[in-house]
């Protein structure tokens, strides 16, 4: 049995320590907002916040994240107000939307510990996150937009 | 009275063989002694082809996929057998440890990932940080083994701590579990470690400019 933490909730998850995070989170926890790509770390689909860094839940096994604080896309914000959730809504980021939320989580982290990226340093967080559907130019505009949005004192 | 004088002169004789005696004792102590020290401590003979012969054989070692990957000249880690740019455009970071959402550990696990192309792991897993680049990729034998000997490039290593480094180093010893479809370095950690000593223990001579 092994007690992980998701969103702020504890649950005790009776499986085996080497079953991906992705699984328990899809399957057995039930939330399905974040994705399964390739299963591979080479995608991003999967990215959710563990100790608050972009972990690809694909290869990230239950049993490393025992009481870990793990975040999926579900609680990046309590009303859908990121400031980037904000900024993709405006600009209409999302395609067919299975990358989205990858994406999402992967920009939270940029937007984070840099209030104000320049197009290099979004190259240099977000190009392991792969759009099958090419809106990569809206992606880099719409983490602009968030920027400016945070910068301006929108919270989540 | 002649009793004694006597008695005074077998005083003297006993206090000077006494004397005697103490300073054969320690002579004989400082004798074994020093015999010993030779025993555990060889003076060093410093062998310039010896030495550099058996840099050669580290430089192998540390320029094979396995270490250079992680010691690239540029900002990306290498990858793979052929040592290509690591994909998705992953940096070095200040610390070594990548950039933003791109963080070494949030693919690199604490072990490898099996399966061909999964990504490999180790609890340490990084590249040199930004202000130690480390670089072993395109550095020639000399270049390299005065890189590894100077504490302002090497990490600030003494030669004792650079032999602990490469014969103990978790991360360095993963090279030699890489995980699928990743071929280790040519010969195992133990004997790239005595040829590290040996290398140092010649005198740490490093090859001429023109070694390949
Ligand atoms: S599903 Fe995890 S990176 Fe693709
Ligand atoms: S929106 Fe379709 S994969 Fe990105």
């Amino acid at each position: 049995m092994t007690t992980i933490k998701v969103n702020g909730k504890d649950y005790h998850i009776d499986a085996d320590p080497d079953m991906p995070l992705l699984w328990v989170i899809r399957d057995i926890v039930g939330l399905t907002g974040t994705k399964y790509g390739c299963g591979a770390a080479q995608c991003g689909a999967c990215t959710v916040h563990l100790d608050g860094e972009a972990a690809r839940s694909c290869v990230t096994k239950l049993g490393s994240v025992a009481g870990r604080p793990i975040v999926t896309i579900e609680a990046l914000s309590a009303n859908n107000n990121h400031p980037l959730q904000l900024a993709w809504q405006e600009l209409n980021v999302p395609q067919c939307g299975y990358c989205q939320s990858g994406q999402l989580m992967s920009a939270a982290v940029l937007l984070r510990e840099n209030p104000n990226p320049t197009d290099q340093d979004i190259d240099d967080a977000m190009a392991g996150n792969i759009c099958r559907c090419g809106t990569y130019t809206r992606i880099r505009a719409a983490i602009h937009k968030a920027a400016q949005l945070q910068r301006e004192g929108v919270k989540s | 009275m002649k009793k004694m004088i006597h008695g005074k002169i077998r005083n003297r004789i006993a206090i000077f063989l006494s004397i005697v005696m103490f300073m054969v004792a320690v002579i004989t102590v400082s004798f074994t002694s020093a015999s010993k020290n030779t025993k555990t401590k060889p003076p060093v003979t410093k062998d310039s082809v010896a030495s550099v012969k058996a840099f050669m054989t580290v430089y192998k070692v540390l320029t094979n996929t396995r270490c250079m990957n992680c010691h690239p000249a540029g900002d990306s880690p290498l990858q793979g057998d052929d040592s290509h740019i690591h994909k998705m455009n992953v940096k070095r970071g200040i610390d070594g440890k990548g950039l933003y959402a791109l963080r070494c550990s949030n693919c690199h696990q604490a072990q490898n990932t099996p399966g061909l192309h999964m990504p490999p792991g180790n609890p340490h897993w990084q590249l040199p940080p930004a202000n130690m680049k480390m670089v072993f990729q395109g550095r020639t034998p000399r270049q390299l083994a005065l890189q590894l000997l100077d504490p302002k490039q090497n990490g600030g290593r003494t030669t004792a701590q650079l032999i602990d480094h490469m014969a103990n180093d978790p991360l360095v010893g993963w090279a030699w579990h890489p995980g699928d479809g990743r071929t280790p370095p040519p010969i195992s950690r133990a004997q790239m470690a005595a040829q590290v000593r040996l290398w140092i223990a010649k005198g740490a001579f490093a090859p001429d400019a023109q070694a390949k």
